[in-house]
């Protein structure tokens, strides 16, 4: 078991009061498994992430990653945790404006010390990146954007890759594109992913499918609705 | 990850190297001036200990009349007899061709060891090299006639034309303008033989020596001091300049801050990537606190060489201008000292911590989870702006509490800097009002998008702005104090200075025979005779007067009884001048204690700008009395104004006189206010480079927030505004902000003015003068405020004028 997450609760509070986002969290993830969060807005999907990335602490329950309790990592642990077990993958890129295409590519990678040329390459190749290298993040279009914050994470071969709604900026196409490799890569490379979509055509290209209903996860077939009968095989990439 | 989070922390800069260079010129340029101004300061420090070191009393106490008079030989005798073992000096001023000379006769003998750093050696090491690396005298060429006077080598051209002097020898060790020499050479050439006037009290006492009051009741025993006579005098001075440079430095801090700040505020996305990757914060903060560690130090070193530059330019006004107010010799060449060198360094770092700490803890306290946008640069929330005025007006009421209570230069100092802070602190809360009032009387839909944009533009421009107000409010204020003073001072000259010609004889003899030839062919012939004393504890001179109408009219009295000339010139009263009267608080009706134990009652306090001297006018035949041995060599000729050129030709002739010994009072006038606006250059140099700054610090501000402007202007853009119209509304938008700020300055510049005139003054040079008004010189800083603002705006605006429309539709459509 990669991750397991054990009755996590996690509440905000608000000027109506307190807001219980997560309300016992349950879920396992094992290591290579592909598995897709689909809910509602506002169901707590990305606080799920944000714990699981380490960004933010939950009140109580525990997140066990590779057997080690996220509840007792401290500040200092929590980043060594986020430099070098997972990736995340933002709608919103999240890349550095004044590097280079190919230094934010290696960057995270040097950042946990794993950095290796071939792999990197090859991520450049199979992204089409190869003729942006250059260029800095604002030269580029959303798309390209996104497959340089994929490559960046990938290159840093994490044990998950966390990715947050990844194609919401972009067109069906280049969404499609995106998760194709997303899929393709991660199988390459070994890794576990947790992504959080809206979309169930993405989402029944998963391994899994796990849906969140007002802060508590249900099971995976209501992710689709009764009638809608999806194909919720294990089908990967 | 140290080195790779520094890297990626120094890429900005890289992708953005205009923003680095207002940064590090910002800096530069702050440091620069401090350090200017800290290197004259040094250089001058350094001039006033030279002058007393050489002459071995920095260290040691000294003995002087309580007069300040003559110690006779009968005297020093006894006190060595008793046990006080002195070495005798003789000090006086000697006037070469309108020059004057600070005499000081030593005696080599009994001098304390150090005496000019080794300079005089015995006979058999004449030649020698000394620690500074020149030649020895042997002493019995210094004592044999004719001696030798040792002079610095600035002074040398003057002397080298006198043939009666002893021959020169020239030395640094000495300061420029005075003349070192034996004390019998000394005696000769002040014509004041078998006299000293201080005694250096040497090392090697006797224990059981009686206390000094009982040998001698007429003398005193001064400590050592490490500040002279000069320095003291002259503190006033470096002080004002101090304080202008701290100003400068302070404006300068205002770019820095902008510039920290607008950097901290684009590499929020950065932070938080690097944060969301794994840097831990306090690596982070670790990196940023090395980077502006070294940005500060290249930053400090080309503000510590620009200073230099700046103090080698203004050095000799300054060496000109200590010359003219307090007879302060000061070379005018420039040294590197490790004190100002180390001050501009400290500076430097102390100020971009300063103009950094805020959002160097902002940026530690980032949530991970914020929003990856930029939020407007450096916008002030309404808390802000109220906290902002809050502190302004606790600064207001602790500036009114200080007038009412405190009082000394440095308090006056402390109330100018409430004074211009809460001003700045106020500006974005007085603009925002304006801006909502004009927007109040607007009716078309553009006017008004304009007014609400420039409101929303405030926070991110208050900081230049404040930069702004402080420069146009100091160059106000300083225009008018020297404004003010030149008014007072051209009138109070014409009062002065009203005899027409002023004469001084080569002797006395020749003297005497002029003052007879001109007794028929003169209205009047006045002296004007002086000898140093000390009046009230303070080192001063006292002049004697004659009874002539010419001084019951003219003579610039601020207050006097009622008989006041009457009892002068009966020897029942005495003039002092402003400096004396404030200094000792010395009123009308009060005694004041006169040489040879006389008391006389103050009947008038007389006017006395750039003198730095106490003062006080007797009887004429009082001061001969007194002073037996008085030169009598200088007096003032009255007569009709268009005989002065004939009969100054004549006198000329007559006696054979150089062309400066007779002056006509256009000349000394012409003279005297050519020396005031030197003076003042220093501080006109000042005030243009902290207004150039200013201008900077709005130059800087718009070019980088014009492409933060883009989203905003999009908008407008897409619904058909044109982006010529855009362009040359962003100018106009500089040039109002300008304008509102000038509106402000105004006021905070003229209660600058009425502190400087009524409060630093009085308490820096001693005497007050009346404020006066000029409203064209306003004008005309407004002016160049307003073309400043305009001028920084326009490469903005041209930029956003020749924007793509297709860059514009893509940041309207967020596809950035």
């Amino acid at each position: 078991m990669l991750v397991d997450v054990q009755n996590v609760h996690k509440s905000y509070p608000t000027e109506e009061g307190i807001l219980d986002v997560l309300r016992g969290i349950n879920l396992q993830l094992g290591a290579h498994e592909r598995v897709a969060l689909t809910g509602e807005s506002g169901s707590g999907k990305s606080t799920l992430l944000h714990l699981l990335a380490g960004l933010d602490a939950f009140d109580s329950g525990d997140i066990l990653f590779q057997n080690r309790s996220l509840a007792k990592f401290g500040e200092r642990e929590r980043a060594d945790y986020r430099r070098c077990d997972v990736g995340v993958v933002f709608q919103q890129f999240n890349l550095i404006p004044s590097l280079s295409v190919m230094d934010n590519i290696i960057f995270h990678a040097r950042l946990a010390q794993r950095y290796n040329a071939a792999w990197a390459q090859e991520l450049i190749d199979r992204l089409g990146l190869s003729d942006f290298t250059a260029r800095y993040p604002e030269q580029l279009s959303g798309g390209q954007q996104q497959r340089v914050a994929l490559a960046r994470t990938l290159a840093a071969k994490p044990a998950l890759v966390l990715a947050d709604e990844p194609t919401g900026n972009l067109d069906e196409t280049t969404g499609d594109a995106v998760i194709d490799l997303i899929l393709e890569l991660s199988k390459d490379a070994g890794l576990a992913v947790l992504m959080v979509t809206h979309s169930t055509r993405l989402a029944v290209r998963m391994d899994r499918v796990v849906h969140l209903t007002r802060g508590q996860l249900t099971d995976e077939a209501s992710a689709f609705g009764a009638s809608a009968s999806p194909p919720l095989a294990r089908a990967g990439g | 990850m140290f080195a790779l989070s520094l890297k990626a922390l120094l890429s900005h800069w890289r992708r953005h190297p205009g923003q680095l260079l207002t940064l590090v010129l910002g800096l530069g340029l702050a440091t620069g001036l401090w350090c200017g101004v800290q290197a004259i300061n040094a250089e001058a420090r350094a001039s006033y200990d030279r002058a007393d070191e050489t002459l071995a009393r920095s260290s040691r106490a000294t003995i002087v009349a309580k007069d300040g008079g003559m110690i006779s030989t009968r005297t020093f005798v006894a006190l060595q007899r008793f046990g006080w073992r002195t070495s005798p000096q003789l000090e006086g001023t000697l006037r070469v061709e309108n020059t004057r000379f600070r005499v000081v006769g030593i005696e080599p003998l009994t001098a304390p060891p150090g005496l000019l750093n080794g300079l005089i050696a015995p006979a058999a090491n004449e030649g020698a090299q000394t620690d500074g690396g020149e030649q020895t005298l042997g002493i019995d060429t210094f004592l044999n006639p004719p001696g030798v006077l040792i002079v610095h080598p600035d002074s040398a051209a003057v002397l080298a034309s006198q043939t009666d002097l002893p021959p020169q020898r020239l030395s640094t060790t000495v300061s420029p303008g005075v003349i070192v020499t034996d004390i019998s050479v000394a005696q000769d050439l002040l014509k004041k033989p078998d006299s000293m006037n201080v005694l250096v009290v040497r090392g090697d006492q006797i224990d059981t020596r009686p206390p000094l009051e009982t040998v001698a009741d007429n003398l005193e025993l001064v400590p050592p001091e490490r500040s002279s006579d000069i320095s003291e005098l002259t503190g006033a001075f470096h002080l004002n300049l101090t304080a202008f440079g701290f100003l400068s430095f302070a404006v300068g801090l205002f770019i820095v801050r902008g510039a920290v700040g607008l950097a901290f505020e684009q590499r929020r996305t950065m932070v938080r990537s690097l944060r969301l990757l794994g840097v831990p914060n306090t690596t982070l903060m670790l990196a940023i606190g090395l980077e502006l560690l070294v940005l500060a130090t290249v930053a400090g070193a080309l503000g510590i060489l620009l200073g230099y530059a700046i103090a080698a330019v203004l050095l000799p006004d300054v060496a000109a201008t200590l010359r003219g107010l307090y007879g302060a010799q000061v070379a005018g060449s420039l040294e590197l000292r490790w004190q100002w060198w180390a001050s501009g360094m400290a500076i430097a770092l102390a100020g971009t911590a300063l103009a950094a700490a805020g959002s160097l803890w902002q940026t530690s306290r980032l949530s991970i989870l914020d929003g990856g946008r930029a939020r407007a640069w450096a916008m002030a929330s309404g808390s802000t702006q109220r906290w902002q005025l809050a502190a302004a007006m606790i600064l207001g009421v602790l500036g009114a509490l200080l007038l009412i209570v405190g009082e000394g230069l440095v308090v006056g100092f402390i109330i100018l800097g409430a004074l211009l802070l809460s001003a700045a602190l106020v500006l974005p809360f007085v603009l925002a009002t304006a801006l909502r009032v004009c927007a109040g009387f607007s009716r078309s839909v553009v006017v008004q998008w304009f007014w609400a944009d420039t409101r929303q533009q405030v926070p991110g421009l208050s900081l230049a702005l404040m930069a702004l107000l402080l420069a146009l409010a100091a160059n106000i204020g300083v225009s008018t104090m020297v404004g003010s003073f030149r008014d007072t001072f051209t009138g109070w000259l014409d009062q002065r200075l009203s005899a027409q010609l002023y004469v001084t004889a080569s002797t006395q003899a020749q003297a005497a025979d002029m003052r007879s030839y001109l007794t028929d062919r003169a209205d009047a012939v006045l002296p004007i005779w002086n000898e140093e004393a000390r009046l009230a504890g303070q080192k001063g001179q006292i002049f004697g007067v004659s009874d002539h109408p010419i001084y019951r009219e003219n003579w610039p009295l601020l207050s006097r009884t009622e008989d006041a000339w009457d009892r002068v010139v009966a020897g029942k009263g005495v003039l002092i001048n402003e400096q004396l009267h404030r200094r000792t608080d010395l009123q009308l009706g009060d005694t004041l204690a006169l040489p040879q134990g006389s008391t006389l009652p103050v009947v008038a306090i007389y006017s006395d700008y750039g003198n730095p001297l106490a003062q006080a006018m007797v009887s004429v035949n009082l001061l001969e009395d007194w002073f037996p041995d008085l030169e009598r060599k200088r007096f003032a000729v009255v007569l009709p104004d268009d005989q002065a050129a004939a009969l100054a030709d004549d006198l000329r002739e007559r006696y054979d006189l150089a062309g400066r010994q007779v002056v006509q009072q256009n000349v000394v006038k012409a003279f005297s206010i050519r020396v005031f606006e030197q003076t003042f250059a220093v501080t006109d140099a000042l005030n243009v480079l902290t207004l150039g700054i200013a201008a900077f610090a709005i130059f800087t501000s718009l070019v980088t927030i014009a492409n933060m402007r883009q989203p905003q202007l999009a908008p407008v853009w897409a619904m058909g505004v044109t982006r010529r119209k855009l362009a040359a509304m962003e100018i106009a938008r500089a040039v109002l902000l300008a304008l509102f700020t000038a509106f402000l300055a105004l006021p905070v510049g003229l209660a600058l003015a009425w502190l400087l005139l009524a409060v630093v003054n009085v308490a820096a040079f001693g005497w007050r003068l009346p404020m006066a008004w000029f409203p064209v010189e306003w004008l005309r800083l407004g002016g160049i405020a307003l073309v400043a603002a305009a001028l920084a705006a326009l490469l903005p605006a041209l930029r956003l004028a020749r924007t793509p429309p297709a860059r514009l539709v893509q940041v309207f459509t967020h596809e950035r």
